[in-house]
């Protein structure tokens, strides 16, 4: 594979975005989906937990956080693939005085939908939603859900007490999910300022209560644009799917090796369709040592091991809940990255795959796009 | 005399590129230093502390010899022509 400065994607050409433990990593292909192109460390030895890809208004801007071990928590953005990154004088995402409450990290980094393109969300450590409605400009708390009641009750799983998933409806910009781990589900219907924990059974395994009305270690929530009432979730022990938009969930690890692991994530093009990566559930990595990613193409009725290209033996790896993404081509590429630094990638939507990039630092993040 | 401040090698993006920052006005603490050097440097200050005030955890500051964090804080009394030391703990893996 070729390393570059800057990565340099053609029109209709996917590039993969991947964070890091120790920096931020591009790769760009031509249409084969063959060859790649790398260009990294951007941030070298910093924490990227979160990069994001905004395609609206004729933009093609990368985003990415970054924290340094000593100097903080920055948000960053490219409009040329990498050649320049912002560096902001001052940290765009901070907390009011008033929240008593700093930084830590960025888990997410999300665009609104195509209708408000200047609106952004950011998920943050400790829990918290900020918005930005100028592109990324300037970031505000989201007061509503930091005055929350249960907020004082959530508690942080082994990641940290972190916002992680932010889901915009696009047919009702109003409505956001967001997943808190661990506090569970939160939804708005009216574009933040109140929220209502949606977690009707949803199962806290590791609570006397197994079905509390919040505390749910969720580790990661799903849903595709066209059919925006359904959403898939991985839980921290549990595969769920709600068809009314979390106003209650069913149970649907049936066929998977283990009901425990991090990534969700939805086919571009087929609602339908969903990946997940099973953790053996003490030692977190691939059971039995074989790397497999799982799909369902029925809602989550059936789940099929996919195997060809990974090996089978000694391959005990770990996938993080951001550590998966899928561009938007057809056939679509799957693509994701593991704690060993491995990144695999599928042109054909899992039916095989490539190992494209070894070496990496351990992989917090993978997000495709096509610009 | 002036304060100067020394300042890590990963901070001088925001420091003009200097190694050393000369603050002229005469600061009696170490939080009015800072706010001086914020002034002509003002990149460095969200990297140095919390937006709540405090300093980063893994970021120590000395005058002369001593972690400001032993003997006042941002209270703590600047000599004139005293040295502060910006340095990042040693960390990592």
């Amino acid at each position: 594979m070729e390393v570059q400065t800057f990565v340099n994607p053609k029109s209709g050409m996917p590039v993969v975005m991947i964070g890091t433990m120790k920096g931020a990593f591009l790769l760009s292909s031509d249409a084969s989906r063959e060859r790649w192109e790398i260009s990294g460390p951007h941030f070298p030895g910093r924490v990227v937990y979160a990069m994001a890809y905004d395609g609206r208004a004729g933009r093609s801007r990368i985003w990415a956080s970054s924290t340094h071990f000593a100097f903080g928590t920055l948000l960053h953005s490219t409009d040329d693939f990498g050649r320049t990154w912002t560096n902001p004088e001052s940290a765009p995402v901070k907390f009011p005085a008033a929240a008593e409450q700093s930084l830590r990290q960025i888990w997410q980094i999300v665009p609104s939908a195509a209708q408000e393109p200047e609106k952004m969300y950011c998920g943050v450590e400790p829990a918290a939603l900020f918005e930005s409605d100028d592109a990324g400009r300037s970031w505000q708390l989201v007061q509503g859900l930091f005055d929350h009641p249960h907020r004082p009750q959530w508690s942080p799983g082994g990641g940290g007490l972190c916002l992680h998933t932010i889901l915009v409806d696009p047919s009702n910009t109003k409505r956001v999910h967001v997943a808190i781990s661990t506090g569970g589900v939160y939804r708005t219907d009216d574009g933040g300022k109140s929220w209502q924990a949606r977690n009707q059974g949803l199962t806290a395994e590791f609570l006397p209560n197994k079905y509390p009305e919040f505390g749910q270690c969720v580790h990661k929530v799903a849903r595709h644009p066209a059919r925006p009432e359904r959403l898939f979730l991985q839980n921290h022990g549990g595969l769920f799917r709600s068809d009314n938009a979390a106003e209650s969930w069913q149970d649907i690890a049936d066929g998977v090796p283990s009901d425990f692991g991090f990534p969700m994530l939805v086919h571009p093009h087929n609602p339908d369709t969903a990946y997940i990566f099973p953790l053996e559930r003490e030692m977190r990595c691939s059971p039995e040592g074989k790397l497999r990613v799982y799909r369902t193409r029925d809602g989550g009725a059936s789940w099929q091991p996919l195997s060809k290209g990974f090996p089978q033996e000694l391959s005990y790896e770990t996938v993080l809940r951001d550590g998966m993404g899928a561009d938007t081509l057809n056939p679509a590429g799957i693509y994701f990255g593991t704690r060993s630094g491995k990144v695999y990638a599928s042109r054909d939507e899992g039916e095989s795959w490539r190992l494209i990039c070894d070496g990496l630092p351990a992989v917090t993040c993978v997000k495709a796009a096509v610009p | 005399m002036p304060i100067v401040f020394y300042i890590p090698g990963m901070l001088r993006e925001h420091s003009g590129g200097r190694a050393e920052v000369r603050i002229d006005n005469r600061a009696q603490t170490v939080g009015e230093a800072l706010t001086a050097l914020w002034r002509e440097c003002p990149g460095l200050r969200d990297r140095l502390v919390t937006e709540q005030g405090h300093v980063r955890q893994h970021v120590n500051i000395f005058v002369g010899d001593e972690n400001i964090r032993d003997c006042g804080g941002f209270l703590a009394a600047v000599p004139d022509g005293a040295a502060i030391t910006i340095v990042p703990a040693v960390s990592g893996g």
